[in-house]
């Protein structure tokens, strides 16, 4: 069964991309857990369907489908609608949420259109939501090398700017940091992930992906390191497990890898409980 | 005493057209150990923002260890620890270690690592408020009081020459409190470290404090707390709005 992963290269492009995304979501999902925007990640995936809707609408009508492909249209679309939601942020300062629904909204009626220009629902359609294990292009898969590239950089040179602006950001801001340019820079990141893990998880369970691992590692971390480090470790335990059930019981991975998650964060609270009830026995006695 | 490190001249405030402070003449010398106290709304978080440049003064001007405030570039030689409940994010992982790291990020400047130095500045930060059994804890396990302490840690480890405390023992118990105004004595006498402390503990302030400066929206007196204690109650519940039961603990 895993044999198979490595014996097509297309299971092969997914296995690798599979690891890939299990290691940069957690890791981007840790800080955007802390920063309480979970919600962004979600309707930013929701922009990132309606660009992907665009290329499959140009590849199917126009020619220029061979350069701009759903993937790339995508990959646009996220960052555009990235810096979008800091605009209407700013804004709308005492309501910073509602840029969410706005651009979640703006994000599937763009998408609507589209795929009714382009003649409705397809079974490429269907995997973008859902997430495919045999989706993924060797020139894909090359975006997402170089996505993660970018995104390990980023974070490893500004990481001590990133995790105080995601605590304490007056205490940022007072210090001199450039709270907005940095938070600018996140965002951006975000929207590549998204569009980098969109392959694989779909759509609709991207934020999924970025968001579970974390809340399973914060019941039981130690500090914000650890708390990353487990994040990926959960993260990439629910790829591999589900990439491999989802081909083998032909399911979209998307729900696979979640449900893995969710199992995790059960776990992981259940585990929180029994140490609790643990250490109260020790001080009974 | 010695040379003034903030000097504010005829500062004046308003937030879109709410007058919070006004025509502020104010200066803090060197090694004082100065007590801001004023009524709820006095302007006295609006002071500090001013102070600490995240508010710019609609009229007159500020200098900070004698440069004008625009020109200003050593904010580390700030520090400052903020009414910490509305501030922080308490509810996730991090570190005591990781919290008080956070005191140097500027100082390490863009695209460059804590060093073993670092490390070991940190280390000192946190044992220097009594903590260091509870580096590699989380800062949301611990008593508010505690936690208290950390945030001094962390203005304390760039190693400032003027900490500004806003309100610090808020919800925190009386016995920590006792024990934080210890610690406040004692960086200001041992280390020279230079205070601003926003608190309405005006009794224990009389105790402690060089300076009392009591502001509502006019900088209404600026003393020693001798002098500030043989203020009549009629002059305190002027500027106060109401009257006020001043309790001393000198006897
Ligand atoms: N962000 C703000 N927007 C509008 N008014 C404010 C703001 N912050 C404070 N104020 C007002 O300014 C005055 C001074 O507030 P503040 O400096 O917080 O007082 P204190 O810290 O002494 O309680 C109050 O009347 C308050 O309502
Ligand atoms: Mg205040």
């Amino acid at each position: 069964m895993i044999a198979n992963f490595f014996e097509y290269e297309f299971l092969r492009n997914t296995f690798y991309t599979g690891l890939l995304i299990g290691l940069i979501a957690p890791l981007l999902g840790t800080f955007i857990v802390v920063r309480r925007l979970s919600l962004i990640a979600d309707a930013l995936s929701h922009v990132t369907l309606a660009g992907i809707a665009f290329g499959l609408l140009l590849e199917k009508k126009y020619i220029l489908g061979g350069v701009i492909t759903p993937f790339y249209a995508g990959m646009g679309f996220s960052v555009i609608g990235s810096v979008f939601i800091e605009r209407l942020r700013s804004v709308y300062k005492a309501y910073q949420e509602l840029a969410i629904p706005i651009i979640l909204s703006g994000g599937v009626g763009l998408s609507v259109i589209f795929i009714s220009l382009a003649n409705g629902f397809n079974t490429d359609l269907y995997n973008y939501l859902f997430g495919s294990v045999s989706a993924v292009s060797r020139s894909d898969l090359y975006s997402i090398i170089v996505i993660t590239v970018i995104v390990i950089t980023v974070i490893f040179l500004f990481y001590k700017e990133l995790f105080m602006l995601s605590f304490d950001e007056e205490h940022a801001v007072v210090s001199g940091i450039h709270a907005k340019r940095i938070h600018f820079l996140f965002i951006v990141l975000t929207a590549l992930v998204i569009a980098a893990s969109i392959r694989i998880v779909g759509v609709l369970l991207v934020s999924a992906l970025m968001t579970l691992p974390v809340a399973a590692s914060i019941r039981i971390a130690k500090g914000f390191k650890q708390t990353i480090v487990l994040s990926i470790i959960f993260g990439e335990i629910s790829v591999i497990i589900g990439l491999i059930s989802g081909y083998y019981f032909e399911i979209p991975p998307g729900g696979t890898i979640v449900v893995t998650s969710i199992l995790i964060l059960l776990l992981s609270i259940s585990i929180k409980k029994l140490k609790f009830n643990l250490s109260r026995k020790k001080a009974i006695q | 005493m010695h040379d003034p490190i903030v000097t504010m001249k005829d500062v004046s405030y308003a937030y879109e057209n709410k007058h919070a402070l006004n025509k502020i003449n104010f200066t803090i010398s060197q090694g004082s150990f100065i007590g801001l106290v004023g009524p709820n709304g006095g302007g006295k978080t609006t002071l500090i923002k001013l102070l600490l440049g995240i508010l710019k003064p609609q009229h007159g001007s500020i200098e900070l260890f004698g440069v004008p405030m625009n020109k200003f570039k050593h904010w580390n030689k700030i520090g400052f620890v903020s009414q910490k409940a509305n501030a922080f994010n308490l509810g996730f992982p991090a570190s005591v270690q990781e919290v008080v790291s956070m005191g140097l990020t500027a100082k390490v400047g863009y695209l460059k690592f804590f060093t073993k130095e670092h490390r070991q500045k940190i280390e000192k930060a946190v044992a220097q408020v009594g903590m260091s059994e509870y580096l590699h804890e989380n800062i949301g396990d611990l008593s508010g009081g505690q936690q208290q302490r950390i945030f001094i840690a962390r203005a304390l480890v760039s190693d400032p020459e003027l900490l500004i405390l806003d309100e610090p023992t808020v919800g925190v118990d009386a016995e920590n409190v006792k024990k934080f105004y210890d610690l406040l004595h004692q960086l200001n006498n041992d280390s020279g470290i230079t205070l601003l402390l926003v608190t309405h503990d005006i009794g224990t302030m009389t105790h402690h404090a060089t300076d009392i400066v009591c502001l509502n929206k006019h900088l209404h007196f600026h003393g020693n707390p001798s002098e500030f204690s043989s203020l009549s109650d009629k002059d305190l519940s002027h500027f106060y709005g109401h009257p006020l039961n001043l309790v001393t603990h000198n006897h």
